[in-house]
């Protein structure tokens, strides 16, 4: 058991570091989400003013979408890197230790939840410099940093399935515009209630991204309210147990060793 | 899987191993295989002749279709996790990672086999030193040159002290020195008692640094020997001369038939096969002179491992592997019940 802990560390460590000495990787990951929230944020800073918008602050209430696009990041770099290790030969390398399959992917996914933590915290901290108003207060910081590392080792865990049944980091890379579209499909841009087209209302009330969404943002602009984050939490939860499923397959096939 | 007698602690015991991939290739046919402890085996071929394929299957990373193989007297199908333990192995390309340094590398794998901190930061020193990278190891080794790499490669594949080590065409790629600096720590190894099975494309590796080889074409072996014994055992060497004046190309084939059977030779040169024992060159040019015959060229031909090649399959080594690819990785996928892998890297 000593064995498993010292390889699930020793790789979650190298998972890390790969990501945070690459600038190319973690350029995206920090600055994209800000960027567009600057975009939206200045769009569409009139949407408050429409009858049930939850918020005079548009800032407090797009602020969740960072979180959600940090996400989707981890999951084309843990892809992406997983992807380069299979092409590479390092990933025969890993195999010919005595590692197990199941320290393979929990080292891989703590370094994503390491990381997930440090984008949620610069999400938070760029929020707060730019005016978003965290209304749960002090307390409220753990429970996003714990539901953004949740929600990026989710996405990082459909990266590695994805990295390990094609082992191209192309394929994977070709993955994010098809996730992104859910960003778009859901509560994103306005809360649910106010969105009048029949049929991107039906979308947005059946995507799960959504539900993510309002756990971040009821943060912000509510205080604690218990409803949307155990949707939140639930849908995270949900999402790394299918990615989980998913790799367990695609490693049965990618790793043959006897 | 038959029993096999006799398994040697560091050695090699391979029998009827074959290995069918998708599509019906079949990559390794039938192949045995007996490598005692402490040898350096030379496993010789073109691209795509099954020598990585065998690589994999003896390493436990890819299983084999039939026949079986016990690597260290342990076998590789029902005992691999003691397989790897018991085996260091550098594959065919220099699987490091960019954004770590030497050192780091040397960390991580001491970690994973479970070494204790200490004695990995001791150990992980100690093999950088060894391997001539102890200025560099706080580098990333997305800065080494190629023959840093197989270095550091080699390096790695020693950390949890194996004493059987599968060296996948370690010097493809690198410059003489680089490959000098490798042939050399492959030989200490071999000289602290480590097996070694290496393959190689090289001709010139196999036979300076190979204790005996074993000549796969198309997944099958099909010469194996000491270099000498495999040279010997095709033929003997060849005297060729070339006149000043290429009038007198009849005369000095007349002069030269004294000596041996005429064999192939190169425009406008003449060679004669000498008989066995024959190989003295004084003799020749002293009946040259005799002749009054002006030489342009004269250049005795020993037999080469490459004419082995040539004498076993009917086609040189060199571009040899055009007609007989391993799979790709897309072709890798099983078509039988026994669960045959598709693998990342498996390309010879």
């Amino acid at each position: 058991m000593r064995l498993l802990y010292t390889q699930v560390g020793t790789l979650a460590r190298r998972a890390m570091l790969k990501t945070l000495r690459q600038p190319f990787q973690l350029f995206p990951i920090v600055f994209f989400p800000l960027i567009l929230l600057a975009v939206n944020a200045s769009g569409l800073k009139a949407a408050t003013r429409l009858p049930g918008f939850p918020t005079h602050s548009y800032i407090s209430f797009a602020i969740a979408v960072a979180f959600i696009q940090g996400g989707m990041f981890s999951l084309i770099n843990t892809g992406t890197n997983l992807a380069e290790d299979i092409e590479s030969g390092f990933f025969n390398r890993l195999a010919l230790t005595p590692l197990r399959r199941v320290a393979l992917i929990a080292g891989l996914l703590v370094g994503v939840g390491g990381l997930g933590v440090l984008q949620s915290g610069v999400y938070m901290l760029m929020g707060l410099v730019a005016g978003a108003h965290l209304h749960a207060g002090f307390g409220g910081v753990p429970v996003i940093l714990v539901l953004g590392s949740l929600t990026a080792v989710g996405f990082g865990a459909l990266g590695c399935a994805a990295a390990l049944q094609t082992g191209s980091g192309e394929a994977v890379q070709g993955l994010f515009p098809l996730f992104f579209v859910f960003i778009f499909l859901s509560s994103s841009n306005l809360p649910r209630n106010l969105l009048k087209t029949g049929w991107f209302h039906t979308v947005a009330n059946v995507n799960p991204i959504s539900y993510l969404i309002e756990g971040f943002r009821g943060l912000y602009i509510y205080g604690w309210d218990g409803t949307a984050l155990w949707r939140a939490f639930a849908v995270a939860a949900g999402l790394t147990l299918v990615a989980l499923v998913a790799v367990a397959g695609a490693m049965r096939t990618r790793l043959q060793r006897t | 899987m038959s029993p096999m007698s006799e398994p040697r602690e560091n050695g090699i015991e391979v029998e009827g191993l074959v290995r069918d991939f998708k599509g019906g290739v079949r990559a390794v046919d039938g192949i045995d295989l007996r490598v005692p402890g402490g040898e350096i085996y030379g496993f010789l071929g073109p691209n795509g002749a099954g020598k990585s394929t065998t690589v994999l299957m003896l390493t436990t990373l890819l299983p084999p279709t039939a026949g079986s193989a016990r690597v260290a007297g342990l076998d590789v199908v029902r005992q691999g996790a003691a397989v790897r333990r018991a085996l260091g192995a550098s594959l065919q390309e220099s699987a490091l990672d960019p954004y770590l340094t030497g050192r780091e590398h040397m960390r991580l794998q001491s970690a994973l086999h479970g070494i204790e901190r200490a004695e990995g930061e001791r150990r992980g020193a100690e093999l950088l030193e060894r391997v001539g990278l102890t200025e560099a190891a706080d580098r990333k080794v997305g800065g080494y040159s190629g023959g840093m790499k197989r270095r550091l490669d080699l390096g790695l594949a020693l950390v949890h002290g194996p004493q059987l080590l599968f060296l996948d065409e370690p010097t493809t790629g690198l410059d003489p020195q680089s490959r000098a600096a490798l042939w050399d720590e492959v030989r200490r190894l071999a000289g602290e008692g480590v097996t070694v099975f290496l393959t190689t494309q090289y001709l010139e590796e196999a036979d300076v640094l190979a204790d005996r080889v074993g000549i796969i074409d198309r997944g099958r072996i099909v010469a194996e020997g000491t270099p000498a014994e495999l040279k010997a055992s095709i033929g003997r060497p060849s005297v060729e001369a070339a006149p000043a004046d290429p009038g007198e190309r009849e005369r000095l084939a007349a002069a030269l038939a004294r000596f041996g059977e005429p064999a192939a030779a190169a425009p406008g040169a003449v060679a004669v096969r000498l008989p066995e024992g024959v190989g003295d060159l004084a003799e020749i040019v002293r009946t040259l002179d005799g002749e009054a015959l002006a030489i342009a060229d004269l250049r005795l031909h020993q037999p080469t491992l490459d004419d082995v090649f040539l004498a076993k399959t009917g086609r040189s080594l060199e571009g040899a592997g055009d007609d007989g690819e391993e799979p790709g990785r897309d072709e890798r996928e099983t078509d039988g019940a026994d669960g045959a892998a598709r693998l990342g890297e498996a390309s010879a």
